[in-house]
């Protein structure tokens, strides 16, 4: 199992060859070998969730996923929803609640977020809070994510964005 | 009398008198009642999830239909404040509600029946100090004819014992103990011990295994698989949180253990050594973890997801070693793996294990989004093959398909239909 293996793996709508070991998880093929750096090593143990990314449609933590289940299934990660200069909605609505503190955990959450509005478009408090709850941020930007991904639900025109801190109007 | 008795048989039982205002109790007999129903676990049915304690409406799924479990705060219409002591009692140890109304057994007032008037007095005092809520359970969805209460009755003729527990002379007082806790009041043989098709439990294979929620109960019998065997010093530390051996629970047993954090150490001390005493004598086992065939391409696939998903954690040598917190040495030592039923590690694999309250990351991740159906398979299968000489389960393909109806599935269009999702 620690035989380097050909395997086709398809990242934000491109499939690249390479050969690698099936074991590998698929954090170390997007940093290293794809140089897609928005995903976080933070654990290791699916403990933290700054390694967050979409698999199918569906949040995966990448330090915890071989390669080798990945065969036919389609990869985003937050390099697929936009760039610096013309950032997807979600990524935008991050950006202007301030919502990135020291900004490791980002990734994670607006993977975790888009996998969430994928499914439930308009989603309640509860439902983001179900949903980000194994994704940990230290520098305490929680109410900030929360209103970033509730701007990106639309809710931002009906309710303001006025954080529970009150920092912003 | 005998028309008493014929009424019984029939199912009639007289609605009792409701009570005008709660009777007071003392503080510390609310404490004691309040120790007591942690002990009962009343809080792993009778609080929904997000829902205010005791309140009800928690759906418990049996193998007739969903019964949702009722609200027993004090609130006069929703609730039981309009009940008597003697209403609570008779409920409790008869199974007929105050109006006089069979209950159905999934309240397990076969094991209550053996509770002392004290304790049942106590308990009464507890629920009842707390706070009313208004909230009525959702209509249970059993089908015809089990939808008929009265039908009940029929089923107490056959199966169920009005009595208290009776003390063994012959054991001491802490086995005493904890039989009466494990017997009337914590009910272990409602999940541990196998029912009967009309879900009574068979009296005769007590404590032989059974089920919970749909997940599978181990033995507390000699027909237990753990490997090293449970001793009492292990069950008393398990059933205080984990153990070094054996690990934690997961599943409808996380309830129990969150409750235990709750009773004083004695109490579990006791359902420890009474436990302990089920098994007879330990037979010396020795947990397994075996090279499995390298040539076989199904075990290969395993291996691999074992190795990138599963072995961070479980080869870190184990917690009590200065590994992972709350991993074992060995998967070999888990009776999710060596048991006679998948069940439980392929809900473990699907949802994870959540934190204890408060705590930030899960116990374990879920792979529920992960895995595709085949290869939770492909894993489970591996980790039977490395970590239990039992053999294959032969239901393991039937439970992954049932438990995962929503694992992903590849596109069989290849990934390159899928670059829609990439920008949302």
């Amino acid at each position: 199992m620690t035989q380097p293996t050909p395997i086709a793996l398809t990242v934000n709508g491109r499939t690249t060859h390479l050969d690698a070991s099936p074991d590998t998880p698929l954090l170390y093929v997007l940093r290293d070998d794809l140089g897609l750096n928005g995903a976080k090593f933070g654990c290791g143990l699916g403990q933290c969730g700054a390694c967050t990314v979409v698999v199918d449609g569906r949040p995966v933590l990448s330090c915890l996923t071989p390669i080798a289940v990945l065969a036919g299934r389609s990869v985003t990660t937050v390099e697929g929803l936009g760039s610096p200069d013309d950032p997807g909605p979600l990524q935008r609505a991050f950006v202007e609640e301030n919502a990135a503190q020291c900004g490791y955990c980002i990734a994670g959450m607006v993977m975790r977020a888009h996998a969430l509005l994928a499914r439930t478009p308009s989603p309640d408090d509860g439902q983001i809070r179900e949903a980000l709850r194994h994704n940990l941020c230290r520098c305490g930007t929680h109410m900030r994510i929360l209103a970033a991904v509730r701007r990106a639900a639309g809710h931002a025109a009906a309710h303001g964005t006025t954080g529970p801190e009150g920092t912003r109007s | 009398m005998a028309l008493g008795g014929a009424a019984v048989a029939l199912g009639w039982h007289p609605a009792l008198p409701p009570v005008a205002e709660i009777p007071t109790a003392s503080p510390e007999r609310i404490r004691a009642g309040e120790t007591l129903a942690h002990l009962g676990y009343c809080a792993s049915c009778h609080d929904a999830e997000g829902g205010k304690p005791h309140a009800g409406g928690r759906p418990i799924a049996t193998p007739f239909g969903t019964i949702h479990a009722t609200n027993i705060t004090p609130d006069p219409e929703t609730g039981i404040g309009r009940w008597s002591l003697d209403a609570f009692t008779r409920a409790m140890r008869q199974g007929i509600d105050r109006e006089g109304r069979q209950l159905y057994p999934a309240f397990p007032y076969t094991h209550y029946t053996g509770l002392t008037d004290d304790d049942v007095g106590a308990l009464y005092a507890y629920v009842m100090s707390r706070p009313p809520v208004r909230a009525s359970a959702p209509e249970n969805t059993l089908p015809f004819p089990l939808n008929l209460r009265p039908l009940m009755a029929g089923w107490n003729l056959l199966f169920f014992r009005e009595g208290r527990f009776t003390p063994d002379a012959a054991r001491d007082a802490e086995w005493n103990r904890g039989a009466y806790l494990a017997t009337a009041l914590s009910h272990c043989g409602a999940c541990h011990s196998p029912r009967n098709t009309l879900g009574a439990e068979v009296a005769s294979r007590a404590y032989e295994g059974g089920q919970a929620d749909d997940w599978w109960s181990p033995a507390l019998t000699a027909l237990n698989s753990a490997a090293p065997p449970w001793t009492e010093a292990s069950l008393a530390r398990y059933l205080a949180g984990w153990d070094p051996q054996h690990g934690g629970a997961a599943g409808p047993m996380g309830p129990v253990l969150d409750a235990h954090a709750r009773v004083p150490k004695g109490e579990i001390r006791a359902l420890a050594r009474y436990v302990a005493s089920l098994s007879g004598a330990a037979v010396p086992r020795t947990p397994v973890d075996r090279p499995v065939p390298e040539d076989d391409p199904a075990m290969g696939r395993g291996a691999a997801i074992f190795a990138g998903a599963c072995a961070a954690c479980h080869e870190s040598g184990g917690w009590a070693a200065g590994g992972v917190p709350y991993t074992v040495a060995s998967l070999g030592q888990r009776s999710s793996i060596t048991g006679p039923d998948p069940r439980n590690l392929i809900h473990v694999l699907r949802e994870g294990i959540a934190p204890p309250e408060h705590a930030s990351g899960p116990i374990m991740p879920a792979y529920g989004d992960t895995l595709t159906i085949d290869q939770t398979i492909a894993l489970a299968a591996y980790l039977r093959a490395r970590f239990s000489t039992a053999g294959p389960w032969t239901s393991l393909e039937e439970t992954v398909r049932r438990l995962m109806p929503d694992a992903p599935k590849p596109s069989p269009a290849g990934p390159g239909s899928a670059q829609a999702e990439a920008r949302p």
